[in-house]
């Protein structure tokens, strides 16, 4: 594997940057809120900034290949080494993470969850910035799995501590369940290690050793990759922890789960298990494409039968992620081209949703569908802004998500590698009915909370009416005394404001990626494109 | 004949920057929605000026192409093969001579790529495309015109314009689309500003639920655009990579490969099919028509623009676009009974049918424009391209016409009610020019001598005959008495008759109502309606059905609507009289500009001649040689199944070269089919005043009363009123059942199966757990676990919350199943 080894600190920099600021804040004084959001904010921004560095230092013409490549040496004992690199591949990963946790940290600097502990909360959050980071620059299993592995506490202590009343069941399962995946993961890793010779942990060794192993054993092997990332992404039936730990999760732990945890699994699909194994590949890819298929249907129907609003983004996580490892599982370039982009686009849409949902719960007190109505008179650009996403959401063309859904469906018709068409072609006429399915449940969703009359409940509390009713004056001073955030859970009579500050901050990034991405794909495709083409072709070396 | 050298075909400025029709509206969107309320009119000026600008491009590109056709025949001339005079006809394939194909203009930029392939995104411009450019453009400017007072001081006026001019923009882009994915791109904006527009009261669930029924019912359909066009990509990708230098999603590409004969049957079949199942949807032809009456939701300038040029011709201008595809699928050339051709014939009907129940004005027209689309689809179905694609073109102007009448009798006549039974009734005296241009353009569509509707569809009904489709022609004849009928009912009920209602000057129920609302829910809806008004400062919309309160003129009673309102309605009644000379078969090959300029040649070009134009790269001048003439044995007259083996579409062409249209038939006029067909429109007429007349105006008793008597008459009137029972398929059926038990169903099946294992593994652990942990001796536990366990009870006691024994003892036995997992994994390695 050929490798670009310029600015070799760039990506140690960019990944273990958050650390810094977590120490730092470690010994920030507790009572200081403000300084604390304030380093979080600033951290998170020089990370971003040194992801923007990284996207100007990348050489775009030759983005197949490992860019700032490093590989010192870290555990000799056991053959790994600290070996990182950034490709095409992972290149819109880590960026988007980068940003991400950025946004995200803006947005709690008003919207910190109830349970209070800000110092907690934001060490926990630069701690995981720097696991998923790490995650997709690491090209050593070891490394690897330490990063995966990294991400899996903070995100349990933010759902466990800072979550919604069913929290601990929540926390518990999520953490359980990917740790049952990732046992299974580590033995596989482990057997890998050992059926290439035990030479190293490297990913580019492993690449050119795994191909020659016996295919019974790829296809064990792979199983076991399949139960820890399937878990992650996660696939039907696997997807059982993802309602809970969404609905249950502050909106920044739900945002950055969906927005980029999601994304380690299928990002360990595409750049560990399919590469490594293409044997396992080839024999698994049938069972992976129904799965995911599966997974496009019943994650619909799940919406379908959701009342409550946050509930219902999550099971629609698990639909698109279908379209995603439908698109991995044809292993064509097209199809994992498709994946990639649906990937960075359903991380944009769907944290988007997970924002928006944070927001209303934050207004209203509820999420129950059938109480919320009129969002639109209640809060006019709240409301456009759901609907906006609703519509990327569904895969629009013009907007990001299109770019992700309709290249994975098309790639089914023709699978890679002598794949059953049959079945492909039938996974691709049920994956196309999906899309109706996702209109079904994000237009009724959008129906029945946007349009119509407020409901009674609470009708004639927000800032839109009160500024018709009294004139602006006096509709500002309200608003200006319900925003110290001295709530007290069940005052219903509290006022509804529109996007604030800090929203508008966090979000006019979000919104702008969705129609970037959506009106001109290029930017994405152009940088992915090689490295998949390439990840590919040697597939097909091996696989003949 | 002899090959023609490469010759130079004239451009122009604006053929090659035809991509701005499409990108100017859609700036427009863009500028409205961030900085329309700002502006002193609030939005429209930009949706105007920018459909404006898009109309003066379309019209420059319109006229460079047809000189670019001549010049292909100056050329030619010089060049001494055959001919010099501008005469068109007949084509070759009929016993004329051999023309050189036209090829379009394109200029596009790479969007995506995949693969390693490129996709472009541009324009790609000919006759078809440019001449629905104008057409598109045209109509939503007249369209646009006809809002701004016909809206003024709606709540949401910005956003009305910000949508519309959105809606035309997504039209014209896939009008001018060069490859698949923008035809996608356009055709699901239009989906999109459907939604918006037809809910744009959406305070009134009723008009929510429309929108949400039309994108969903669209959408059904597009599950067909999806798969049509996988199937198409790598059908013809190969095909488009070897030959063409392109890729699968080229639209010139999927015609030449439909027509190479080198696409297995299958294939082109199925795309057909699913391509053709997305038109259906979205042109509402049967049986997804049930959404396009309820988008009747919308402010009338929706209903006008999108009946006429956009989101309802989409369906039919993609069959018109890669018509070889649905010509080798459906096998046309051979006189197959197309599945294209009975849809249509079967729309033609029953959409007819229903429009003579309806008591709304809008919905009798809507229907309408259903069985209009029928034509069309019939005619496509049939081979009859060029008189299909005409019927687009003056159906727009005729039936765009009607609905801006139907609106300005709403508007001024019937105070916003579209009820014909209640509110109308005489108005030909109150609106005598709105009245005139309804009158116009109902002999129009109805096809009367020498209104526009006449050249058209009449060359429909005879083309279907010529072809050989005897059945299929008098469905085609017995529709058009069905139109005459009930646009006579309508006409009569509207302008004709004492004033009733509205009509007549009396207060409306609806005030009543609303007043009534505003007294139950107080100040509070009040203020709704006010804060999202803030910027038009109108404060009385709650006094009227539709949310649009133009007030300015107190009196109630029935009057001529404003000069922004008759202007469009007189220029379009003036384009449904004499659009139909454009291309009137009947006088002669001179008059035919649609068949010399719209229809592309069906004349193979050989492959060297074609000039690559990939994504990014520059425009292409330059004409494709004619090959090597298909040996014609100029067998003339037009009877359709005297078998044209040869020619594009009628058999593989000549080796390394590509067709890229077929060579359709066109049937001779005859004075005794016109004769037929004006005799069965003047009996449509007769039966049907009769009807009004007695029924109406005389209350005969053998007809009042009729449905309460006869049961046979009872059964037939509620079938129809109830749509053929079609929506209480779709939505109590088939929608309740996915919505509800099939949804809970599954979410059954994932809380009590899948969450159940997992809970039930987590409960049976723990149990174990508790056995192991009293039962065996600690020490005998793993280190390893201990520690693990260790860790996490730290972890626990530092944070409160946690339930600290629990994670120790499922952290545990994970690690423990894991390790068992892994001993087996180990042991099947080695083995």
């Amino acid at each position: 594997m050929e490798t670009l080894t310029d600015q070799t600190w760039l990506l140690t920099v960019g990944t273990f940057l958050p650390l810094l600021g977590a120490l730092v804040l470690m010994f920030w004084p507790k009572d200081d809120e403000s300084g604390i959001k304030g380093v979080g904010i600033l951290t998170a921004g020089a990370t971003m900034l040194v992801g923007i560095y990284t996207l100007v230092q990348f050489d775009y013409g030759q983005s197949a290949k490992l860019q700032f490549f490093v590989d010192a040496e870290w555990i000799p004992v056991i053959k790994s080494g600290y070996t990182i690199g950034l490709d095409g591949i992972s290149l819109p990963l880590y960026v988007l993470s980068m940003a991400v946790t950025f946004l995200v940290m803006i947005y709690t600097w008003d919207n910190m969850p109830d349970a209070g502990n800000t110092k907690a909360f934001l060490i926990l959050m630069l701690v995981l910035q720097t696991g998923m980071a790490g995650t997709f620059i690491a090209q050593d299993l070891i490394l690897f799995f330490v990063f995966f592995e990294l991400v899996l506490l903070p995100m349990y202590f933010m759902i466990g501590v800072w979550g919604g009343e069913d929290r601990r069941y929540a926390s518990l399962k999520f953490f359980l369940y990917t740790m049952f995946g990732s046992a299974f993961m580590l033995v596989a890793f482990l057997a890998l290690f050992f059926q290439t010779g035990g030479e190293s942990f490297g990913f580019a060794q492993l690449v050119e050793a795994g191909a020659s192993i016996d295919r019974d054993v790829q296809i064990w092997i792979f199983a076991g990759m399949f139960l820890g990332f399937a878990v992650k992404v996660p696939m039907f039936p696997f997807h059982t922890w993802l309602p809970d730990a969404h609905t249950q999760a502050p909106t920044q732990g739900s945002v950055i789960l969906a927005a980029i945890l999601l994304k380690l699994g299928t990002y360990g699909f595409v750049r560990i298990a399919i590469p490594m194994l293409p044997e396992g590949a080839k024999a698994w890819a049938p069972a992976i494409g129904i799965l995911a298929v599966l997974g496009i249907i019943y994650g619909a129907l799940g919406c379908l039968a959701q009342t409550d609003m946050k509930r219902l983004i999550a099971f629609s996580s698990v639909a698109h992620m279908g379209f995603v490892m439908l698109g991995i599982s044809t292993l064509t370039s097209f199809g994992i081209n498709a994946a990639l982009f649906g990937m960075v686009a359903h991380g944009l849409i769907t944290g988007m949703l997970f924002f928006i949902a944070g927001s209303v719960k934050h207004r209203y007190h509820t999420l129950e569908i059938r109480r919320l109505s009129g969002m639109l008179i209640q809060m006019p650009r709240m409301g456009w802004i759901l609907g906006f996403c609703a519509m990327a959401s569904l895969g629009l063309p013009g907007l990001a998500g299109f770019w992700g859904e309709f290249p994975a469906i098309l790639s089914a018709y023709q699978p890679g590698f002598g794949l059953s068409e049959p079945l492909f072609r039938t996974l691709m006429v049920i994956a196309a009915v999906g899309t109706v399915l996702a209109a079904a449940y994000l237009l009724w969703l959008y129906q029945r909370t946007a349009f119509g009359e407020p409901s009674d409940e609470f009708k004639g509390h927000s800032d839109a009416e009160h500024a018709a009713v009294d004139g602006h004056g006096v509709a500002h001073s309200l608003s200006a005394a319900a925003n110290d955030h001295t709530h007290d859970g069940d005052d219903a009579h509290e006022e509804i404001h529109d996007v604030q500050l800090t929203e508008w901050l966090s979000w006019t990034p979000f919104l702008v990626a969705i129609v970037v991405f959506g009106v001109y794909p290029q930017l994405m495709f152009k940088v992915m494109d090689p490295a998949v083409t390439q990840l590919v072709e040697r597939l097909g070396a091996s696989l003949g | 004949m002899v090959a023609a050298e490469v010759a130079q075909l004239s451009s122009g400025w604006f053929l090659e920057n035809a991509w701005l029709i499409g990108l100017i509206p859609a700036v427009g969107f863009a500028v409205i929605i961030l900085f329309g309320k700002k502006l002193p009119m609030q939005g429209s000026e930009i949706g105007l000026g920018t459909l404006g600008a898009s109309l003066v491009i379309a019209t420059g590109a319109g006229i460079q192409w047809m000189q670019r056709t001549n010049s292909a025949e100056t050329e030619e001339a010089a060049a001494g093969v055959l001919r010099g005079v501008a005469r068109a006809l007949p084509r070759a394939s009929e016993g004329g001579a051999a023309e050189p194909f036209i090829e379009p203009v394109s200029s596009t930029w790479v969007w995506w790529q995949n693969s390693g392939l490129e996709f472009g995104l541009g324009s790609s411009i000919d006759g078809l495309s440019v001449m629905l450019l104008w057409l598109v453009a045209f109509i939503s400017f007249l369209v646009q015109i006809f809002s701004l007072d016909y809206v003024r001081g709606d709540r949401r006026y910005t956003h009305f314009f910000a949508a519309m001019t959105l809606f035309s923009s997504g039209m014209l882009i896939m009008v001018m689309a060069d490859n698949m994915v923008q035809v996608i791109l356009g055709w699901e904006i239009m989906g999109l500003c459907s939604f918006l527009l037809i809910g744009h009261w959406w305070e009134e669930e009723a008009n929510s639920v429309a929108a949400l029924k039309a994108f969903f019912t669209v959408r059904v359909g597009d599950v067909g655009l999806l798969v049509g066009t996988a199937i198409l990509f790598f059908g013809a990708n190969q095909y488009a990579v070897d030959n063409l230098d392109t890729n699968g999603f080229d639209l010139d590409a999927i015609q030449a490969w439909a027509l190479s004969g080198q696409a297995s049957t299958w294939t082109i079949v199925m795309a057909a099919i699913a391509l053709f199942i997305a038109c259906i949807g979205k042109s509402g032809q049967f049986p997804l028509h049930t959404w396009l009456p309820d988008a009747m939701a919308g402010p009338t300038p929706v209903s006008s623009l999108l009946h006429s040029s956009t989101m309802v011709v989409a369906g039919v201008f993609l069959v018109a676009q890669i018509y070889p595809v649905f010509w080798e699928g459906f096998n046309i050339a051979n006189g197959g009974l197309s599945f294209i051709a009975v849809i249509g014939g079967i729309t033609i009907v029953i959409s007819a049918l229903l429009a003579f129940v309806q008591d709304d004005i809008k919905k009798v027209l809507a229907y309408s424009t259903v069985s209009q689309l029928g034509y069309m689809m019939l005619g496509l179905g049939v081979g009859a391209w060029l008189p299909a694609v005409f019927h687009i073109f003056t159906h727009a102007f005729f039936k765009c016409c009607l609905f801006l009448c139907a609106g300005s009798v709403s508007h001024s006549g019937s105070h916003h009610s579209f009820d014909m039974k209640k509110d109308m009734g005489g108005l030909r005296k109150f609106m005598p020019i709105t009245f005139g241009a309804w009158v116009v353009s109902t002999l129009a569509l109805t096809g009367v001598f020498p209104f526009a509707g006449f050249w058209s569809k009449d060359e429909i009904i005879d083309n279907v005959g010529n072809n050989g489709y005897t059945f299929l022609f008098w469905v085609g004849l017995g529709g058009a008495a069905l139109t005459a009928g009930y646009m006579t009912r309508a006409t009569y009920l509207v302008f004709f008759g004492e004033p009733r209602g509205a009509a007549a000057g009396e207060h409306h129920d609806d005030h009543v109502v609303h007043a009534d609302d505003h007294a139950l829910v107080g100040a509070a809806t009040h203020s709704l309606s006010a804060a999202t008004n803030t910027d038009d400062g109108h404060g009385d919309h709650a006094d009227d059905d539709h949310g649009h309160g133009d007030h300015g003129h107190d009196d109630h009673g029935p009057h001529e609507s404003g000069k922004l309102i008759l202007f469009p309605i007189v220029v379009l009644a003036f384009l449904a009289t004499v659009s139909g000379f454009t291309n009137a078969t009947p006088l002669g090959e001179s008059w035919e500009q649609f068949k010399k300029y719209v229809e592309p040649r069906p004349e193979a070009v050989a492959f060297d001649a074609i000039i690559a134009s990939g994504p990014g790269e520059s425009v292409q001048l330059v004409v494709p040689a004619v090959a090597p003439a298909v040996e014609d044995d100029g067998h003339g007259e037009g009877a359709g199944d005297d078998g044209h083996s040869t020619g594009c579409g009628r058999g593989e062409p000549e080796a390394a070269t590509a067709c890229f249209f077929p060579a359709v038939v066109h049937a001779e006029p005859k004075f005794a089919k016109i004769l037929l067909s004006l005799a069965v429109v003047a009996a449509g007429y007769a039966a049907a005043i009769a009807f009004c007349i007695a029924f109406y105006k005389r209350r005969d008793p053998r007809l009042v009363g009729l449905t309460q008597r006869s049961r046979v008459a009872r059964a037939g009137y509620k079938f129809l009123a109830n749509k053929y029972y079609l929506d209480h398929l779709y939505e109590k059926i088939i929608v309740r059942g996915v919505a509800h038990p099939i949804a809970d169903a599954a979410y059954w099946i994932n809380q009590k199966v899948l969450d159940g294992a997992v809970n039930g593994v987590g409960e049976g652990g723990k149990r174990a757990g508790n056995w192991v942990y009293d039962n065996i001796d600690q020490k005998l536990v793993d280190g390893a676990v201990n520690g693990s366990g260790l860790v996490a009870s730290e972890s626990g006691h530092a944070m409160q919350p946690m339930q600290s024994g629990k994670v120790n003892q499922y952290g545990a036995l994970l690690f423990g199943a894991a390790a068992v997992g892994a001993i087996v994994l180990v042991i099947l390695n080695v083995s």
